[in-house]
């Protein structure tokens, strides 16, 4: 076990954390937010001090780095990741409890956009424009980053491929080039060029800078949370379009547009996932339009409604530009479908992953066929290779680890009194990191009535669900500690 | 530089960790997916599974804008399938083929064209040439050669009755008669690049480079008696020892080899006519006795397994044969044997893939970067070769006004089809060659990089 090394890493994350600090400072500066800026410059601080110590802690590490040492890094990472960045809010006493703050923090990190705020236009800017880069930041995760910051002295090492595959999700992770370090800066780089592309478009529709910039990190890493009590809806048609395609791109995966890049169409528009993916959303968006279509004056506003909250759950974003707790039974489930089916392996949503889904129908559909023809072979393929059943297996695991964790956190979180159907919401909302659920912690509510005991149970669902379960269930088994 | 490296077997596992730590782009492509996926937790490399002989496999792993394909899987015929094909797509493409099967050697020059080949690599006869270089200079360990095969750098061990015990380095070119230098000592499994005043002890392992003409003188001075070959006896009647008897006969040398395999005996009896062919496991020490392994000037282990080439060489240094030297195909970790008297030993995956690497290295010659590197004292010092460009700094200064690094020595400058052993007043100028070692964690891959400012 080379915990020096998970030292070192952790100290990196958080000087990175400490960077990325910096604008929220300087924006709090700007507006003349003293107590914000005492917050920013004390967390700043704190972050370099414990950064400081765990180097100095972990120096003359050794290079060697396995699977376990990859899952117990990211699982760490990110929990230390999480109790630096709500230091902000604490502070600041803008949200002075500490398991509010982290649910917010976390929340924020992991891209779900639950939020314990009854309404959010009272904070600070700095603070605001914070909340929402925590979105940015964890889209594409921060062990991402700093592979792609990596030295070029650890190239020809393969072990921070542990680190790409503990973070990032998927079912399997392919290099896109023969280096990591490359592979997570071409991942950054269309991510950067994607998000400065949404503002721009936010901008052209003549939102406020501070909004464009803040609802741009929001979409970008499909988390959710809004500058405005009514998250979408308060802005012009045009923008609530630009964000619904915007929240469409940012839920496919990554590598297609790598492909897109070096000019190989015919496997883009060949890939299995992605046709699925833009099938479920079309298909829902024509369902929902057609059962809500009293509800709306033109069939223009019944569209763009549909196709908004279609695209906010199925990319697991959750912004809102109207109240779906209002729409029909049908409606609703089937929302509650897309929560599950969730966005792209290798984009930055969160959930089952449309990849996942299709490997699961695939081998279900094996297994129907196998029942009744015992003595047929049969491999499973998608995009043209056979899909290795090291995945199938650990896909069908997957499966289970979430049914399970998705009972229990329901079970504990009933204890505080709320409907079924609230918790049960809830529970896929922060598991599958999209944010508002149904009835009580609907598009218009907030998670503030739970307790500090269910909160924590939802803290560990949001981390679970970004990290895909295997990390932070790894934190909590004797083989990823004892040193044997 | 783009390379792919087609066959992950021995030698491409190992060429895949030496290109790796030079920070080439690298596509590995096989067939057996649990390979890949072990290679590349390992190693920062692009894994491709797949036929490498097929097209396809061939563009998904990025043919079109590739720079060199090393096909190293274990078949031939697939070897040159790979080059063909991956050549027809790509002529820019330097390829690197490995044809072991002696049937194919002969017509080696006529397939270098038919099948468009840069190179082709033979581990095995690599193998062979190796050992024979090491049988005809008893008393090296381990020897590397240098700047066109005029240096060498050579491994002795400093042993009780050796001359050269608690020599101050400072004499050793008095003691040794003639001109040589020390860079690097290994004492105690840790290397060090000693200075003048060292002081070498019975034990030590040095490192000593001198010109390959002088290396006679050395011998002789050093009290190595160097008796003349008449005898070897080989174990294990593999390739290797095919190509090694071959050229042994032909310098008449008595051979005798030892194969547990009849059919293969009858091959080798056919082959070979002149060398004693022995059908028998050369486990059996009554059967070598019988065969005279006392009257042996040298025994070369070399069967498929490790194991079993150890205890033949334990055996035949218990015995007292004057030169033993072992094949060992799996050595991962060559500390662990160092005090086992095994003689000389030899990996043929990683002769054979130094050499890739070093056509590897002279083919992406920037400036001023490496020409060939080898390493010695168990991995834990690099001798590499520079050839010096306009960029290579303190040109025509004497050596002790510069500067260098910390255990980095300069150890010989080829000059016009010389070599000079170094002192200090020696200098290096444009278009010579320099032989550094370096005990660096960092490997030096710039000339200038030796310097400190």
């Amino acid at each position: 076990m080379n915990y020096k090394m998970i030292g070192r890493y952790i100290s990196w994350i958080l000087l990175v954390e400490a960077v990325f600090m910096v604008p929220a400072l300087i924006i709090s500066l700007a507006c003349g937010e003293m107590h914000g800026v005492f917050a920013f410059l004390e967390t700043i601080g704190m972050i370099l001090v414990v950064a400081g110590i765990l180097f100095l802690l972990c120096r003359g590490a050794r290079q060697i780095f396995y699977a376990r040492e990859g899952f117990l890094c990211v699982g760490l990472g990110w929990i230390v990741l999480s109790i630096m960045g709500c230091l902000p809010f604490v502070l600041s006493g803008e949200i002075p409890h500490f398991v509010d703050a982290l649910f917010e923090t976390v929340s924020g990190f992991t891209t779900t956009g639950a939020s314990i705020l009854t309404a959010v236009e009272p904070l600070s800017k700095g603070i605001l424009y914070w909340r929402s880069f925590t979105h940015w930041l964890g889209g594409m995760g921060v062990l991402v980053f700093l592979l792609a910051l990596a030295s070029t002295e650890t190239r020809g090492d393969g072990f921070a491929l542990h680190i790409l595959r503990a973070e990032s999700p998927g079912p399997s992770v392919d290099k896109m080039t023969p280096h990591i370090r490359d592979s997570a800066m071409i991942l950054y780089f269309l991510y950067i060029f994607l998000t400065v592309l949404d503002i721009a478009f936010l901008l052209i529709g003549k939102m406020p800078v501070f909004d464009a910039v803040c609802t741009a990190f929001g979409t970008a890493g499909t988390g959710g949370f809004g500058v405005r009590n009514d998250s979408i809806a308060g802005y012009s048609p045009y923008i609530q379009n630009v964000c619904t395609v915007f929240m469409l791109l940012f839920g496919v995966n990554f590598n297609c547009y790598y492909l897109l890049l070096l000019r190989r169409f015919r496997s883009v528009v060949k890939n299995e996932e992605l046709r699925l993916y833009f099938g479920v959303v079309l298909v829902s968006i024509l369902l929902i339009a057609w059962d809500v279509r009293g509800l709306y004056a033109t069939l223009e506003e019944t569209f763009r409604h549909s196709a908004f909250q279609v695209a906010s759950i199925m990319t697991t974003t959750g912004f809102a530009t109207t109240d779906f707790d209002l729409w029909p039974s049908f409606s609703k489930s089937i929302l509650l479908c897309l929560m599950v089916i969730g966005a792209c392996a290798g984009s930055t949503g969160g959930g089952l992953k449309c990849g996942r889904v299709l490997l699961l129908m695939k081998s279900l559909v094996r297994s129907i066929r196998k029942a009744l023809r015992p003595n047929k072979v049969q491999v499973i393929r998608s995009d043209g290779r056979t899909i290795d059943e090291q995945v199938l297996t650990n896909t069908n695991a997957y499966l289970a680890a979430y049914v399970i964790i998705i009972v229990l956190s329901m079970i504990i979180i009933s204890k505080d009194g709320l409907s079924v159907a609230t918790n049960f919401s809830a529970v896929l909302a922060c598991f599958n990191n999209i944010g508002p659920g149904l009835e009580v912690v609907g598009p218009t509510c907030n998670y503030s009535m739970y307790s500090v005991i269910s909160k924590l149970v939802l803290i560990f669902d949001m981390l679970a669900g970004r990290l895909e379960i295997f990390p932070m269930l790894a934190l909590f088994t004797r083989a990823g500690w004892k040193n044997t | 530089m783009k390379i792919i490296v087609a066959g992950c077997g021995k030698v491409g596992m190992t060429l895949t960790r030496q290109l790796c730590a030079e920070g080439y782009d690298i596509t590995v492509i096989d067939s057996d997916s649990n390979l890949l996926s072990s290679l590349v937790s390992r190693y920062d490399v692009m894994p491709v599974q797949g036929n490498c002989a097929s097209l396809e496999v061939l563009q998904e792993a990025g043919v079109e804008s590739a720079d060199l394909l090393i096909a190293v899987t274990n078949l031939d015929e697939i070897n040159l399938l790979c080059c063909l094909t991956a050549h027809q797509v790509n002529d820019r493409l330097h390829t690197i083929a490995r044809i072991r099967n002696p049937e194919y050697s002969g017509q080696i020059y006529t397939l270098r064209d038919a099948f468009a080949l840069s190179m082709t690599i033979n581990p095995e006869l690599q193998a062979a040439a190796e050992i024979e270089r090491l049988l005809k200079y008893p008393g090296f360990l381990q020897r590397d050669s240098f700047v066109k095969d005029r240096a060498v750098i050579v491994e002795l061990r400093v042993d009780e009755k050796s001359i050269l015990k608690s020599t101050p380095l400072k004499n050793m070119s008095r003691v040794a008669g003639c001109k040589v230098l020390v860079c690097a000592v290994l004492r105690n499994g840790v290397a060090a690049i000693p200075d003048g005043e060292f002081v070498l002890k019975e034990g030590d392992r040095i490192f000593v480079t001198a010109p390959t003409d002088n290396l006679t003188n050395l011998l002789n001075s050093l009290g190595i008696i160097t008796h003349r070959l008449r005898r070897v006896m080989i174990c294990g009647g593999g390739r290797i020892s095919y190509y090694l008897a071959r050229s042994l006969l032909s310098s008449g040398i008595a051979t005798t080899i030892v194969e547990k395999d009849y059919d293969r005996c009858l091959q080798m009896a056919q082959a070979l006519p002149k060398a004693n062919i022995v059908h028998g496991d050369a486990s059996s020490q009554d059967l070598l006795e019988s065969e005279g392994v006392r009257k042996q000037d040298a025994l070369v282990a070399l069967t498929g397994q490790d194991e079993l080439n150890m205890v033949v060489s334990l055996y035949g240094s218990k015995l007292g044969i004057p030169q033993i030297i072992t094949k060992l195909a799996h050595m991962e970790n060559p500390q662990i044997l160092s005090d086992l008297p095994l003689g000389s030993i030899v990996n043929p995956k990683i002769l054979s893939s130094n050499t890739i690497v070093s056509y590897v290295l002279a083919l992406s010659n920037k400036t001023g970067t490496a020409v060939s590197v080898h390493t010695i004292a168990d991995g834990q010092v690099e001798a590499t070769e520079f050839r010096l460009d306009e960029h290579a700094k303190h040109c025509g200064k004497p050596l002790k006004d510069l500067r260098l690094k910390k255990n980095v020595l300069i150890v010989g400058i080829g000059h016009g089809g010389q070599l000079v052993i170094p002192g200090g007043d020696s200098m290096f100028q444009l278009d010579d060659s320099v032989v550094v070692v370096s005990a660096q964690k960092k490997r030096i891959t710039q000339f200038n990089d030796i310097f400190e400012d």
